[in-house]
């Protein structure tokens, strides 16, 4: 019994720790969240969606930077994923035991963790320098640099959790792996694969660093994506800086809309997650 | 059909209508290094039931699995020696693998219904091989799901995912399948190891009424079931080709001691 009471003592113990270092890690996010809440909603307005970014001492909003930004994600989305979800299809089922395989995963994991200034750099290097100038197709291009690594990566993981035998199945009625791939392993993971897309999205929609060597910022609605194109993220960091009391409200509400859309895009992508797991 | 013919009969006939529809000649299988079919020869019985017995790692499956090339799938595994099929050996490099799949179907351990309902479970493979209109295509799909006895169960709810069906009703929509894109083998392999008894004997009363049009070889751990369904029966064991003999002689008055231990369950 004496044994019993010290486990049951040092279980109380553990499960103390644990909820300790949960609400330690946790009152940090609760506090942004409301530092967010309490300071962007205070210049929540109509005016924020419609009107563009100000010179100092005059009021504005974020048009121009919330169009700048939906279009380079897009953008950035509809270059990378497709790269990704092939490369990760050949990893999962073409490539599954070939070398080639092992040495892209190894490459993929370290550009999945590489800091994205340097992705910012790089693309600068690349397209900016030669072009001679900011772009917003350069913005593009760099999102896209770092959707890759993380679609190449779930779509790998979700295409290697369809069970081998529902290959086999398919192989077995003369599909070919084309066939079979597209029809079969794509459907069963679905949900998966679109959970991946989302998080990608999720990732490079608060993407700073590699926007401001690439897209820079620009004070104008554009849409010309040869010129350079202003994003929130870009513009928040542009405005917080400053010593403009309503360029730093933008900035504050400009984070409060960017956080909410991409806490909404992560729980979709986590609802769409579960889906799968309960079929 | 008889076993026993006399050779000229047996030259005369054409080649479709040779008893031996699939002849396993001095087959060997490699893992690796490691060898898991001892040259193996043996006759798979046009229109008649084959069954594979033998504790587990005999190479019941592995033999299975060279029937299709399903091994095909995976790198280092290789297979020597001859399997015919109407006289063409299948392990040849010229061999197209869609076709051969085409023509020897597959049902295996666990049901594995596609994510899709229930009518393009069946559709699916057909329209891969051939181009009709969606009236004949309904009848095809109605014709596969009544061979594989599951057609009154499901005619209702057709559009329904095929993950909903139960397991022994997945596993017949698996038949179905494999016998919409009409082969001329079927391979089992452990068909019924993942169901109840009645649904395993609904299984064994398909096989039994699908062995009229196919030739079919199975895998069972079953001893029971192996008697119960099988016309001829091949004991394997560590990848030996031990004894092969109609099912009932097998059973009855086997040759090898260690046929008799094993269907004795002295060991395995």
């Amino acid at each position: 019994m004496a044994l019993y009471d010290a486990r049951r003592r040092s279980n109380t113990i553990v499960m103390g720790l644990c909820v300790a270092a949960s609400a330690f890690g946790l009152a940090f996010l609760v506090l942004i969240l409301l530092a967010l809440l309490w300071n962007g909603l205070a210049g929540l307005t109509p005016s924020v969606f419609i009107e563009m970014t100000p010179p100092p001492g005059s009021s504005g909003g974020l048009l121009n930077a919330i169009l700048g930004s939906l279009i380079m994600t897009v953008l950035g989305v509809a270059f990378g994923a497709p790269l990704g979800m092939l490369a990760g299809t050949y990893m999962a089922e073409y490539g599954r035991y070939s070398k080639l395989t092992f040495f892209v995963r190894f490459i993929n994991d370290i550009l999945l963790s590489a800091p994205s200034i340097i992705v910012g750099l790089f693309v600068y290097e690349v397209i900016v320098v030669r072009m001679g100038h900011f772009s917003g197709i350069a913005g593009a291009i760099a999102l896209a640099v770092i959707v890759v690594p993380v679609v190449v990566r779930t779509t790998e993981d979700m295409l290697l959790l369809v069970p081998g035998p529902l290959r086999e199945a398919a192989t077995a009625l003369g599909l070919p792996r084309s066939h079979m791939i597209i029809r079969v392993a794509y459907r069963a993971a679905r949900a998966g694969l679109v959970t991946g897309v989302l998080l990608a999205v999720a990732r490079v929609s608060g993407e700073t660093a590699p926007l401001l060597f690439t897209a820079l910022n620009n004070q104008f609605l554009s849409t010309n994506l040869n010129a350079p194109m202003a994003s929130v993220p870009a513009v928040i960091f542009q405005f917080a800086l400053s010593p403009y009391r309503d360029w730093q409200q933008l900035a504050w509400t400009g984070a409060l809309i960017i956080t909410f859309a991409v806490l909404a895009l992560s729980i979709t992508a986590r609802v769409l997650a579960r889906q799968r797991i309960a079929k | 059909m008889s076993l026993v013919m006399d050779v000229p009969a047996a030259q005369s006939m054409s080649r479709s209508d040779l008893p031996e529809k699939v002849s396993v000649r001095h087959l060997s299988f490699f893992y690796g290094e490691t060898e898991a079919l001892k040259s193996i020869s043996l006759p798979l019985h046009r229109n008649e039931v084959t069954a594979f017995i033998g504790p587990s790692g005999c190479g019941k499956s592995t033999l299975l699995r060279v029937l299709n090339r399903m091994y095909d799938l995976y790198p280092n595994q290789r297979a020597e020696g001859e399997v015919l099929l109407d006289g063409e050996n299948i392990l040849s490099p010229d061999q197209d693998l869609n076709l051969l799949r085409a023509r020897v179907g597959m049902v295996f351990q666990k049901p594995t219904p596609f994510p899709m309902s229930i009518y393009d479970n069946i559709a699916f493979g057909i329209k891969l091989y051939e181009r009709m209109n969606k009236a004949e295509l309904d009848r095809r799909v109605e014709e596969a799901l009544r061979g594989a006895a599951l057609w009154n169960e499901v005619k209702d709810k057709l559009g329904a995912s095929g993950l909903s069906l139960s397991g022994g009703q997945q596993q017949r929509l698996c038949i179905a399948r494999t016998v919409a894109i009409h082969p001329e083998v079927i391979l089992f392999d452990e068909p019924c190891s993942a169901l109840d008894p009645i649904s395993t004997a609904k299984i064994e009363e398909l096989i039994d009424e699908l062995s009229e049009q196919y030739t079919i070889a199975i895998v069972t751990h079953n001893m029971q079931q192996a008697a119960r369904v099988s016309e001829y029966a091949a004991f394997m064991y560590l990848g030996e080709l031990i004894e092969f003999d109609r099912t009932r002689r097998v059973f009855t008055s086997p040759e090898k001691k260690q046929t008799q231990d094993y269907i004795t369950g002295r060991f395995g």
